[in-house]
């Protein structure tokens, strides 16, 4: 037993450390510490960077311009990414599309689609759920009927983030409605200004845009951009879903929303002293940094043991216990603003940018515990999976 | 001992509720809140006419002479129906003040106008940088024979964009903290308006030496401040409660029509006992918000009360409304749905006349002085 990082896990975290926080632009960063949302430019422009070295898809094979990595490794780059600010890969590609490519798309499919995944010149979104197919994902309704070399495919997407800035998306799609539900569904791929797609922006309660309804109405797709055999989607949605839980508990940006925490507080007056000087604020803060630190040890854990890189069940615990403590973070930093973070917006007036952001982003992350498998779907997977009941 | 509305003020709470489900649902009260003024004057002028506004004030003065259970009820209607109209930011607070220190003169003047709506007032206390209680004020008063000028600075003013006339607490030259009635357009005085996350209003208000008349005598009002703010804490509580009944009720519906898996959401224990626990915090919020109101009606105005209820009401506000939008999936983050315009309202009274926090903060500072814990006033 050991807790400690070899040798050259120090140097190789030392050098990613410098790299991100002396490459990728202070501005975003900065907009990433803060909240504020990115630009599509933003993204762009930061995963190329982190691509033209090799950083931005390591969970990739090597030959598609990943690395040869240990967990521990991925977990170092992923925990420094995050302690930097930088903005992660766009998921959707980086973690979604181009892995499930990788290992179900045929070579062209690979050749065609992996570079440009990775280096974010397509901007992939994600089409999976439905208004009545949510948490029961495979209710999913969309038709594709085969129609010679395309499919026609009719339907409608909620939830689709980022459309707005999309090139392509990935979509499941029912292939064979007689089938059982898992069994009929399949995975496709086609640019989103294919005549008869639509997008209809949601507004969400901080008042930002950031996800879509996507309609569909005879959208010809060619047959090639079939990802895998017919029927076979929900097998590659499994494994999507996997790897987009793993990424979700964002631990090091926990760590950075507390810091920043700590720092506003100690700003903030109270009675003759800081509000960091008050004990009852100080045990929360305490407490929260205490579970946040149980949940990196237990991440840890399960880095250090899962040599072959398979999506294990813990992974329902890290996305579950990650989401609730970033909520409980964004909870905190509203509860610093106090009455200061009433106002929103931007307004010439003497209350900290900050503090106005907070309860914004507090609003927005209540959907952390909802996506990429609801905390309750989670329990459930902990329940049937691990405890087997 | 009991608990219950009479005839009387159920039938206004009646009333109330039938006003304001009739004009809001969720796509009227967002046309509403994207307007500049942000809440809807036919309504505010409904509300007058039926003696809404002036509920709390001496009939002499055009108001009803209802007291602290009739102002609760008004407010749970408004928590419930999530309405904008700034009833407890623009009359019931400030008038109060005005009722209480200002002279006969102001009083008749200015509460007969608040009564029929005509006049919208806002209480400009706090202070950038400086939180609840509030009791150092920054901003100072100027005497020059028999007029007065304020310089300071006042943030968040809720409701300070629309009001006509502010009434401005400043550091007195003798020491305490006095009340000023300061005309929203007077030279030397700027005002910033914004939107709260809410899609409530606020402003900014910076006075440079402002010419105000003082309300009352010019004597310190500190303890007429504080009454002010326990009866203001009393109001958010029942607002609170209006709000949290809503969302519970928005939430077991959803959860009975919503289905997945091929049943409704019903059918999965792990839901409807969290809905039971929802159902557990609204009714303690309730038993505190009637604690808050009731020890009013008896006389009692006590600081520590309205801590208690604010602190209670605030556990039970942050997990209902956390635990309706997690019910209600995807969407209840949404602006379309007015789950998450619960949310977002009952964050921002959270943070209003002092946080969990500093009341928990309160209450911590009192435990040495007492052996037992009991109720007030009982
Ligand atoms: C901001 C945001 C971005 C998203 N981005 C995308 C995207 O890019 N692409 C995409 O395809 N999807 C996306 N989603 C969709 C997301 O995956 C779904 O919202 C999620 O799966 C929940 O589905 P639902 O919203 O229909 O909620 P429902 O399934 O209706 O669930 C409502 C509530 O019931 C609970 N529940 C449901 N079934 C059970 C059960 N059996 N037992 C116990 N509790 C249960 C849920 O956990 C939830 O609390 C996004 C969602 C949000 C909010």
């Amino acid at each position: 037993m050991n807790l400690k990082l070899t040798e050259e896990e120090r140097a190789f975290r030392d050098e990613l450390r410098t790299f991100f926080t002396t490459e990728i632009p202070a501005d975003v960063r900065a907009k990433t510490a803060s909240g504020t949302p990115l630009g599509k430019d933003d993204y762009v422009a930061v995963q190329r960077i982190l691509h033209s070295r090799g950083l931005a898809v390591p969970n990739w094979p090597v030959e598609w311009g990943g690395q040869d990595w240990t967990p521990m490794q991925r977990n170092i780059w992923l925990s420094e990414l995050q302690l930097a600010s930088v903005p992660d890969p766009l998921p959707f590609n980086a973690s979604m599309i181009g892995p499930v490519i990788a290992q179900f798309g045929s070579q062209e499919m690979k050749e065609r689609f992996l570079p440009a995944t990775a280096n974010l010149d397509i901007w992939w979104c994600q089409g999976f759920s439905e208004p009545e197919a949510g948490s029961d994902l495979a209710s999913l309704k969309t038709r594709a009927v085969r129609d010679g070399d395309d499919y026609i495919v009719n339907g409608q997407k909620t939830w689709t983030t980022l459309a707005q800035h999309a090139d392509w998306i990935f979509c499941l799609v029912r292939t064979d409605p007689n089938a059982k539900k898992q069994a009929g569904i399949s995975m496709l791929l086609f640019p989103m200004d294919t005549p008869g797609v639509t997008r209809r922006p949601i507004k969400l309660i901080d008042g930002g845009y950031e996800v879509n309804e996507v309609f569909f109405e005879d959208v010809r797709v060619p047959a090639e951009n079939l990802v895998g055999e017919e029927n076979t989607g929900w097998t590659q949605a499994k494994f999507l879903l996997g790897n987009e839980r793993t990424g979700i508990a964002r631990v090091g940006a926990t760590k950075v929303k507390l810091a920043r925490a700590k720092s506003f507080a100690a700003e903030t007056r109270l009675g003759s002293g800081s509000l960091l000087d008050d004990p009852i604020f100080a045990a929360r803060l305490a407490e929260l940094e205490n579970e946040l630190l149980a949940l990196e040890l237990t991440q840890l854990r399960v880095v250090a043991g899962s040599a072959d890189g398979k999506p294990n069940p813990a992974s329902s615990l890290l996305k579950m216990r990650g989401s609730e403590l970033q909520q409980a973070a964004t909870e905190l930093l509203v509860d610093i603003a106090g009455p200061d973070s009433l106002p929103a917006g931007e307004a010439d007036i003497d209350s900290p940018d900050w503090a106005r952001l907070t309860t914004p982003t507090y609003l927005n992350n209540r959907k952390v515990t909802i996506y990429g498998g609801s905390n309750e779907v989670q329990r459930s997977i902990i329940a049937s999976s691990i405890l087997g009941l | 001992m009991n608990f219950e509305l009479d005839t009387e003020q159920d039938m206004l709470r009646a009333t109330v509720r039938d006003l304001l489900s009739g004009a809001y649902d969720v796509e009227s009260r967002n046309r509403v809140a994207e307007s500049d003024l942000g809440w809807n004057r036919d309504v505010w002028k409904q509300l007058a006419e039926l003696g809404v506004l002036g509920l709390p004030f001496a009939e002499e003065h055009g108001g009803m002479g209802a007291g602290p259970v009739e102002v609760m009820a008004v407010m749970t209607e408004i928590g419930r129906a999530l309405a904008p109209e700034p009833v407890l930011d623009c009359v019931y607070l400030p008038g109060r003040l005005v009722a209480e220190v200002g002279t006969d003169a102001q009083r008749s003047d200015i509460i007969p106008r608040l009564s029929e709506g005509t006049a919208l007032l806002a209480f400009a206390h706090d202070e950038p940088g400086s939180r609840w209680p509030h009791t150092e004020v920054a901003t100072t008063a100027a005497r020059d024979g028999d007029s007065w000028t304020l310089s300071g600075r006042k943030n968040p003013v809720l409701h300070g964009d629309c009001a006509d006339t502010l009434i401005v607490s400043a550091k007195l030259p003798e020491g305490g903290i006095g009340l000023f009635v300061v005309d929203a357009g007077a030279d030397g005085l700027t005002r910033t308006p914004y939107r709260t996350h809410d899609e409530r209003r606020g402003a900014q208000v910076v006075l440079e030496n402002v010419a105000a008349t003082s309300l009352g005598e010019g004597a310190d009002a500190s303890t007429a401040i504080i009454t002010a703010q326990v009866h203001a804490q009393a109001a958010l509580c029942a607002e609170t409660v209006g709000a949290l009944d809503s969302s519970v009720q928005l939430t077991t519906s959803y959860l009975k029509q919503r289905k997945q898996f091929g049943v409704p959401l019903s059918m999965f224990q792990a839901l409807t006992h969290r809905a039971a626990d929802m159902y557990v915090l609204y009714e303690l919020a309730s038993s505190m918000s009637l604690y808050a109101t009731m020890a009013l009606a008896d006389g009692i105005v006590d600081p520590t009360i309205a801590s208690r209820a604010k602190l209670q009401v605030g556990r039970s506000a942050r997990k209902i409304g956390q635990e309706s939008v997690q019910m209600h999936g995807g969407i209840g983050v949404t602006a379309e749905h007015s789950i998450g315009h619960y949310l977002s309202r009952l964050t921002a009274i959270e943070h209003t006349l002092g946080t969990m926090d500093d009341h928990l903060r309160v209450l911590a500072g009192g435990v040495k002085d007492y052996e037992l814990v009991e109720i007030a006033g009982m």
